[in-house]
């Protein structure tokens, strides 16, 4: 998978990458973000947003019971509504996610290789990878060293991601940027890049742990690499924006920008996903509105 | 020197703290009853009733936590920001009215003196309504009031100040969050009295305030499934009421029917919930006994 660069290649085409115009990036965003979308449009982005979600809990308090408790939600998230795509959890998790959802179309993601900081040595990030795809983790979240990143050394980063593609064997990557770290968006499109000829199969915006999550024009500028990335190699690789988007309305924007920048052949779960939580009851609520005629409350979804 | 322009005032909704336009854009003309142009008033639309209740939601718990007493104490700042301001509203009753604002100011300090008096309540209410019940067997046994969440009002249409904090004021007092939907030909107080409430101390939220028409946002109101009570005190078409009871029992609301009456006591325990405990007492305590 990938490109067949050698690093020290990936790194100096990512050095040459043209920068950003932020201005025009985000007046982009701010307008594929102005769309009204109503009525049947509205049901099937609704539909849709909900099969793309990973659930995620990511907490120090997550327990085996709450877990289990996430997963019967990610199967069955409100009457006729269709399941989510995946429950994104931690190793220690991932075994019990796996388990709860056997026999269902849900995948287990698991975040890996020192997550949300990645400041540990690589064996332990390898180990940490295996361990998940052990425990039956259909898919890896790793995220990269921004230390290594930010001090300039591209071509270690790139071998980084090259391992733990290799460790997560038969599962799917996803290369976690973690955008609110890397600061501009020049260095965006630079980790975009070194993330896809590496072998990312998705690259996804942020851990949710830090306090700059995913944003739309930051997205946008992911689907604009991704989408320049196949038409350069003809691999095509998902994007995964995460943290921060709670409301229907956002994940309506970000669909919109997926049907504008990429087009329908990213409009499904295999290749886009909302790292969330809290935005699924949300869209339940939004979709209870829909189907009953009247505004729907908190106490008619389940408390995460 | 040419005359002074007087300066008119843009009479806004009170959302979630906030004096913001409608969600639509639209406004109407409100009028004396002879039809002589007062002020231009937002008309309210469903989104300004979801983002009310919203707000309401949101400030409804960190409300009912406060501490009665500051509850109290907040209720009775209202009461002297309408002090402070009852020249204005007198004379915004009257034009509401077509009267002289020397008749209305009576009916403002009415309304002053209804606060001061559900200020008072806010540290009482759980003594008199609540309090242990005798049972026969080895437990302690206790009832407490407590708020039944956020609660949707029409007010009344004819009575736009003291009707409005009457439905109000013991609704909070409680620790409930309120949305009300002013008078719809004499909003103008009601949007005034949003002023005296922000200036209170009292949060954002607790209380909203919209102007329009009742047949358009009392349906939403009825129906929001995040809504637990609804007080049609200001519904005058007797139709209307029964559709608006009938929504209001889909999602299981509360409600108080247009024509109620009652004293301070029955507005106050109209929006409250009972929580019944029970505790073992004396030796079934100790020793595991009573079971």
């Amino acid at each position: 998978m990938g490109s067949i660069l050698s690093g020290a290649e990936a790194a100096s085409l990512v050095r040459s990458l043209p920068g950003v115009d932020a201005v025009g990036l985000e007046a982009r965003a701010a307008d594929l973000g102005s769309r009204s979308i109503k009525k049947d449009s509205k049901a099937w982005a609704i539909d849709t947003a909900v099969g793309m979600i990973d659930l995620t809990t990511l907490e120090g308090a997550d327990t085996p019971g709450k877990v289990r408790n996430l997963c019967a939600k990610a199967v069955r998230p409100d009457l006729e509504a269709p399941p989510v795509a995946a429950v994104c959890v931690y190793p220690a998790m991932a075994g019990v996610a796996s388990e709860a959802l056997s026999g269902s179309p849900v995948k287990v993601a698991s975040v890996a290789t020192g997550f949300p900081a990645g400041q540990v040595p690589l064996e332990v990030r390898l180990a940490d990878t295996e361990a998940a795809v052990r425990e039956g983790a259909d898919e890896v979240d790793m995220v990269i060293n921004r230390g290594q990143f930010l001090s300039g050394d591209l071509e270690r980063v790139f071998h980084e991601i090259r391992a733990v593609k290799a460790a997560c064997g038969e599962a799917r990557l996803k290369v976690i940027l973690e955008t609110g770290e890397l600061v501009t968006y020049d260095n965006v499109r630079r980790a975009s890049f070194l993330a896809m000829h590496a072998g990312a199969d998705f690259i996804k915006t942020s851990t949710g742990k830090v306090g700059v999550n995913a944003t739309l024009p930051v997205t946008l500028l992911m689907m604009q690499a991704v989408r320049d990335f196949r038409a350069a190699t003809g691999v095509q690789v998902g994007v995964k924006p995460a943290g921060g988007i709670r409301t229907t309305k956002d994940a309506v924007k970000y669909l919109v920008s997926v049907n504008e920048v990429l087009g329908e052949d990213w409009l499904s779960p295999h290749w886009f996903r909302f790292g969330a939580s809290s935005l699924l009851n949300d869209l339940l609520m939004q979709r209870q509105k829909l189907t009953t005629g009247h505004y729907s409350g908190p106490d008619y979804v389940t408390v995460d | 020197m040419s005359e002074r322009l007087r300066v008119k005032k843009t009479y806004k909704l009170y959302v979630g703290g906030k004096f913001p336009r409608s969600e639509s854009g639209r406004s109407y003309p409100v009028t004396t009853p002879d039809g002589t142009e007062l002020a231009n008033a937002a008309l309210a639309s469903r989104k300004d009733v979801r983002d009310a209740v919203a707000a309401a939601r949101k400030a409804q718990g960190p409300w009912a936590a406060q501490n009665a007493y500051l509850r109290g104490q907040i209720l009775y700042r209202a009461a002297e920001m309408l002090e402070g301001r009852s020249g204005q509203f007198a004379a915004e009753l009257a034009e509401a009215a077509g009267a002289e604002a020397r008749e209305t100011l009576g009916t403002v300090e009415e309304a002053i003196d209804r606060l001061v008096h559900y200020a008072g309540w806010t540290d009482k209410v759980a003594s008199v309504l609540g309090g242990a019940n005798p049972v026969s067997g080895p437990y302690f046994n206790h009832s407490k009031p407590e708020p039944l969440g956020v609660v949707g009002v029409v007010a009344p249409q004819d009575d736009p100040l003291v009707g409005l904090v009457e439905a109000l004021a013991p609704a909070i007092a409680t620790g409930n969050a309120v949305v009300v939907v002013a008078s719809g030909t004499r909003p103008l107080p009601a949007l005034s009295f949003g002023e005296v409430l922000a200036t209170s101390d009292l949060p954002g939220g607790v209380v909203n305030v919209l102007s329009g028409k009742v047949a358009e946002l009392a349906p939403w109101l009825a129906s929001h499934a995040d809504l637990n009570g609804l007080d049609l005190c200001g519904v005058e078409d007797a139709d209307l009421a029964a559709e608006l009871e009938a929504e209001a029992a889909g999602t299981l609301k509360v409600v108080r029917r247009p024509g109620g009456s009652g004293g301070p006591l029955d507005l106050l325990r109209q929006w409250i919930e009972y929580k019944t405990v029970w505790h073992p007492a004396g030796m079934a305590a100790g020793v595991g006994g009573g079971y």
